[in-house]
């Protein structure tokens, strides 16, 4: 049963009493923050090269230090959350955007044959760990963030559509859309009017760690060479340089490590703070 | 069971079917000609003929399609455009890797999960089970490449345990060719038991809350033995649904860590094939995991009837 | 023999009192009925002898079971004593078995955990105990799974369970709640047969007043955590000291007032004609398509202006399914439905909406019945979907306080959310929903069914008003036949998908012909019929 919450002031007291929550949201925000300042300031130019500084450890000037070329790690790595963050949002958009009509869509076709296709397809789809599925679109494409975005997206498409199949369902044999039923109210509009809002709390949920397994898949991509390609900074790339030079300077690999285990350590924390705050009473782990 | 059998069975079929058509299609979407680039840029267009009709090119599609299958049924892969040499022998080389890494990393992560899960489930809001759930909390933000580079920089170049990559291979002796899976398993299964740990965990304490435990405790069974006999096996239900989803996770993030650490499995096949061009292996290496992730679909589902005894019903 | 005794049990739950001032006492051989409205603390006072209360909660007082103190025993030795000295059977026989273990491996698991007895022994044991509690070898063997029976059989696996060792004293809460009349008859007669038989004390929980008056020797009412009058059954009953027992009586034996008689000469409100509705059941063998499954099979009945009519039968008897069709919420497989003369069905785009808008419904659930994230103004408002130029602004606001005030509620109600209001409240308000837009008849499905006693005859007297003073017609469909009985005219039985026997409501009640309906009638508890039978 989805139970909701009271829609009233107290649930922004709630929000704030509730610790992980906060943290969760104050980390996601500082990369949000750090990649929108990334467009108009950085530090250094993060694509000049200068060969005089490479492989300098954390100074003063260069927080992070910098890299084999002598380009200032801080600078990249505000940069690369841009990518990151950018990426993954697109890529959980589309994911939403097309898995959850298609999930409600099936829900309120229950049992005919589009539901059965579209039911079909989502495990088809399912079938392609998320990686497999960009080296296939890369190696028909070519590598770039563009490609990234649309593998990372199409495995998002049937977790949405699940989701929202699995918890429309349940709400259809509710009384409440039985009633709207009574009053002449037609699938869709009671798909928009009574399905959608009720199964908002469990999509945002799902969306925060989406959205964080879409920054790991967008790293993991990058550094394999199949993400946004050079001089853009991405921070799975900046890990696959750092590699060969990891004894010599550890700090290349260091640094990108923490920004993406941060990030998604924010956005872990800020769903399962969300899930509890809409559901106290699952106080479950991820799934 | 039997009706269950045959209908997973069926179900099973039609997904590979589906799986290859898939996998074929979007192959066929690539640009340029395989034949010309086999010959290079200079070649005699006859030539380029004759080789794209030795390779069954010229065929229609449809055609092609049943041929290609045909093939897969009987073990025949193609033959690869870079190394000229059949795709099956090459799969062979490097399955005997990959297949036991994932295996190997899989049963790691039961092995550190299912502990880690029951104890924070029984021992729920304790400082055990904050300490597994922080824990795991990280454990599921750490990419399994960068831990694995963090594995390396301490146990390879730091204390010098473990070699930083390359596999010796099986003629070496299981012992060495374990060895040096380690770090790689190590690499690959934290993260994996992190989220598997969760899942234990939830799943268990869903189950506590059910009545029949209330049920089992009322006949005198004490919390710990209420836990063992009746909640375990039902919690196991929504998890071996997770362990069967890691074994994909796994496969295809070998192919990651194979890379890490050098070893001469799937992964690196696959990438290099990529950055040949040499599509027909791309083709294979992706058929063969998707395949795989299928058939473990599939096993997963005949666990669930061992489980489950309402999957067995219909005995009239 | 005192079996069991509490005197002075406090309970706090996280701080809060649940529990004040509990005395009760139970002798071997006996039935203590414990009786109260939910939240009154009757299932507290059950766990806190077995020692299951929840987490968080604090206990003090006397409590003996066969003369032990809990107070002095450790979590080892009360582990000894569940199971041993005492059972306890639950409400829901659906989810208190293990759904993944054999019935013989549950019901012998009580006798391994207690005595050092083998395996095999045990499952001997198990086997009498099936036998004991009515399911014989044949059709029950050992390693039947749970799933593969029905309620009122899981039931009796659990009661098996709970008497595996011939406990001193049986708590039982709620046992026959979940389950049918002629289940909970059959159930209520085992327990009273074992208690007899093994010398047992059963303290048998419920909220129904004639389920004790039929089976307890003594009682005690609770009210909000605390016992206010307790005795021999009969003599608390005959007395009626306490006004909260007086309370309770009177609305479990509740009949409104009516006064309308319905018109018999207009064309009838809802023509239900030779009705049937199937279902595809699941395959089970891959290549063999079962027979469809006939829910409602050939019904037929009509609702006249103004008359009250109602429909009762047992769960899986169709009912639903009906109630379902006859609202155009799933297609019919063969008859018609005509509402007003007109055809209605949910064929095309459904019943044109000046039709629908003819009938209304009311559901089960209060909980269930409405979208938690609309206010009541919208929520009460919705069936003016149906209407072509629904009232708006002022008009609205207007329409939407008169159906709160006609239910008993308030006009300032209209901004509150759903989770603000009780259980009867939200009855109340799916009533002003089902009201609104003025229609000729308004389905109830199970309507006060989830409702208390007290608040169920409220409930039942504002229908009553409200179809006499609006002219409405009622299908009052419920698995109670004392509330069929005190609010409708005629009444339908229906048993397998089939009418079996329809007329006046008082004369099928009083002189039923089927023999379906008189099993029915004769297997539900009444308070008159326990309090006039000679004493035992």
């Amino acid at each position: 049963m989805t139970r909701s919450f009271a829609p009233d002031r107290s649930i922004l007291k709630m929000a704030l009493s509730h610790r992980s929550l906060v943290i969760g949201f104050l980390l996601t925000a500082f990369f949000v923050l750090l990649a929108l300042l990334s467009l108009v300031w950085t530090p250094f130019d993060p694509t000049k090269l200068s060969i005089a500084t490479k492989l300098k450890g954390p100074s003063f000037d260069h927080w992070f230090g910098t890299d084999h070329f002598g380009r200032d790690m801080f600078s990249m790595i505000m940069v690369g959350a841009r990518v990151s963050i950018a990426v993954a949002f697109v890529a959980v958009g589309i994911g939403i955007g097309l898995g959850v009509p298609l999930g409600l869509y099936a829900a309120a076709r229950r049992g005919s044959l589009t539901d059965e296709i579209i039911m079909r397809g989502n495990d088809l789809v399912f079938a392609f760990p998320a990686l497999l599925l960009a080296i296939m679109i890369t190696a028909v494409f070519g590598p770039g963030a563009i490609n990234a975005i649309i593998a990372i997206g199409i495995f998002n498409i049937p977790v949405f559509a699940r989701l929202a199949r699995g918890a429309a369902l349940s709400l259809w044999t509710r009384d409440f859309v039985l009633a709207a039923r009574v009053s002449g109210k037609g699938k869709a509009r009671i798909s928009i009017e009574h399905i959608l809002p009720n199964i908002a709390n469990l999509l945002i949920v799902q969306g925060t760690i989406q959205f964080s397994l879409a920054i790991l898949a967008e790293a993991a991509l990058a550094y394999v060479g199949l993400g946004a390609q050079p001089p853009l900074p991405s921070w799975g790339r900046m890990l696959a340089d750092a590699q060969t030079l990891i004894s010599l300077a550890p700090h290349m690999a260091l640094f990108p490590g923490f920004a993406i285990i941060i990030t998604v350590l924010g956005l872990n924390l800020m769903g399962d703070g969300l899930r509890d705050l809409y559901d106290p009473k699952l106080r479950r782990g991820r799934g | 069971m039997t009706a269950y059998l045959l209908r997973r069975l069926l179900s099973l079929c039609l997904s590979l079917i589906a799986a290859s058509l898939v996998i074929f299609l979007v192959m066929e979407m690539v640009p340029g000609d395989p034949a010309s680039f086999m010959m290079g840029l200079n070649a005699d267009p006859a030539a380029v003929a004759a080789l794209r009709s030795q390779l069954g090119l010229d065929a229609p599609l449809p055609l092609r399609y049943l041929g290609w299958v045909a093939g897969l049924l009987q073990g025949d892969f193609g033959v690869s455009y870079t190394y000229r040499v059949p795709v099956s022998e090459l799969i062979a080389e490097r399955v005997v890797i990959s297949l036991p890494l994932t295996l190997y990393a899989l049963t790691l992560s039961t092995l550190i999960a299912f502990p880690a899960g029951i104890i924070a489930a029984a021992r729920r809001n304790s400082f055990a089970d904050f300490s597994v759930m922080g824990a795991t909390q990280f454990g599921v933000a750490i990419p399994n490449f960068w831990f694995a580079m963090i594995l390396v920089l301490i146990f390879s170049i730091n204390l010098r345990w473990m070699s930083a990559g390359g596999f010796p291979g099986w003629e070496a002796g299981f012992g060495s060719a374990m060895k040096a899976l380690t770090l790689p398993a190590i690499a690959l299964a934290l993260p994996q038991a992190s989220i598997l740990a969760r899942v234990m965990r939830s799943s268990l304490i869903d189950t506590l809350e059910e009545d029949f435990m209330r049920t089992a405790r009322a006949k005198g069974l004490s919390r710990s033995q209420a836990l063992w006999r009746h909640a375990l096996r039902n919690a196991l239900i929504p998890v071996l649904t997770i362990i069967g989803l890691q074994f994909s996770f796994l496969l295809a993030g070998g192919i990651i860590i194979e890379n890490v650490f050098y070893l001469p499995g799937l992964g690196r096949l696959v990438f290099q094939a990529i950055t040949q061009r040499d599509l027909i292996v791309v083709r294979s290496v992706v058929i063969l995991l998707v395949f795989a992730v299928i058939v473990v679909t599939f096993l997963v589902d005949l666990a669930y009837a061992a489980v489950d005894p309402r999957l067995r019903r219909h005995r009239q | 023999m005192t079996a069991l005794s509490i005197s002075n049990l406090k309970v706090q739950i996280h701080g809060t009192t649940v529990l004040h001032d509990i005395d009760l006492s139970l002798d071997a051989g006996r039935i203590l009925g414990v009786v109260g409205e939910s939240g009154s603390g009757k299932s507290m006072t059950a766990l806190s002898v077995m020692q299951l209360l929840p987490r968080g909660s604090v206990w003090s007082g006397d409590i003996r079971v066969a003369g032990n103190d809990l107070d002095t025993l450790d979590e080892a030795a009360l582990c000894q004593m569940r199971g041993r000295d005492v059972g306890m059977i639950f409400q829901e026989p659906m989810t208190a078995l293990n759904p993944v273990r054999t019935i013989g491996d549950q019901v012998a698991e009580t006798v391994c955990v207690h005595t050092g007895a083998s395996r095999r022994e045990a499952l001997a044991i198990a086997r009498r105990m099936l036998d004991r509690v009515g399911l014989p070898e044949d059709r029950f063997p050992l390693d039947r799974y749970p799933h593969d029976l029905s309620g009122g059989q899981r039931q009796r696996v659990v009661i098996a369970q709970a008497i595996a060792l011939r406990p001193k004293v049986l708590i039982a809460d709620e046992p026959s709640t979940a389950l049918d009349v002629t289940t909970q008859a059959q159930i209520l007669d085992l327990l009273r047969q074992l208690v007899r038989e093994e010398d047992m004390g059963l303290m048998l929980i419920t909220h129904d007043l004639a389920v004790v008056a039929g089976l307890a020797d003594s009682i005690a009412i609770l009210k909000e955590g605390a016992v206010v009058e307790s005795g021999p059954t009969r003599e608390v009953f005959r007395a009626l000291r306490h006004p909260y027992t007086r309370a309770l009586f009177s609305a479990s034996a509740h009949v409104p007032e009516r006064s309308r008689k319905p018109a018999l000469a207009r064309t009838p409100v809802l023509a239900v004609e030779n009705v049937v509705r199937e279902y595809q059941q699941p395959r089970r063998r891959l290549f063999v398509r079962p027979p469809p499954f006939r829910a409602v099979d050939q019904v037929s009945f009509e609702i006249r202006h103004g008359e009250n009519v109602g429909l009762v039968g047992e769960s899986g008897c169709g009912k639903s399914t009906l109630a379902r069709a006859i609202l155009a919420l799933d297609g019919l497989q063969g008859g018609n439905i005509r509402l007003n003369g007109h055809v209605f069905t949910s064929a095309g785009d459904g019943p044109n909406p000046e039709l629908r808008s003819r009938m209304q419904v009311v559901f089960q659930d209060p909980y269930g019945s409405f979208n938690p994230r609309h206010r009541v103004h919208r929520l009460v408002s919705e069936p003016f979907h149906l209407v072509g130029s629904a009232p708006r602004g002022a008009e609205l606001d207007r329409r939407v306080d008169r159906a709160l005030t006609e239910v008993g509620l308030t006009s300032s109600d209209a901004g509150k959310y759903i989770h603000e209001f009780s259980g009867g409240q939200r009855q109340r308000i799916a009533i002003a929903r089902a009201l609104i837009i003025e229609p000729a008849l308004i389905v109830l499905d199970e309507a006060v069914s989830a409702l208390d006693v007290s608040i169920r005859a409220q409930v039942l007297d504002l229908l009553a008003g409200l179809s006499d003073r609006l002219d409405l017609s009622y299908l009052f469909i419920s698995h109670d036949l004392s509330v069929v009985r005190a609010i409708t005219d005629r009444v339908l039985v229906m048993k397998d998908g089939q009418i079996v026997e329809q007329g006046e409501t008082e004369s099928v009640f009083r002189n039923p012909q089927h023999p379906y309906t008189q099993t029915l009638v004769a297997a539900t508890p009444s308070l008159e019929a326990a309090l006039a039978a000679p004493a035992s």
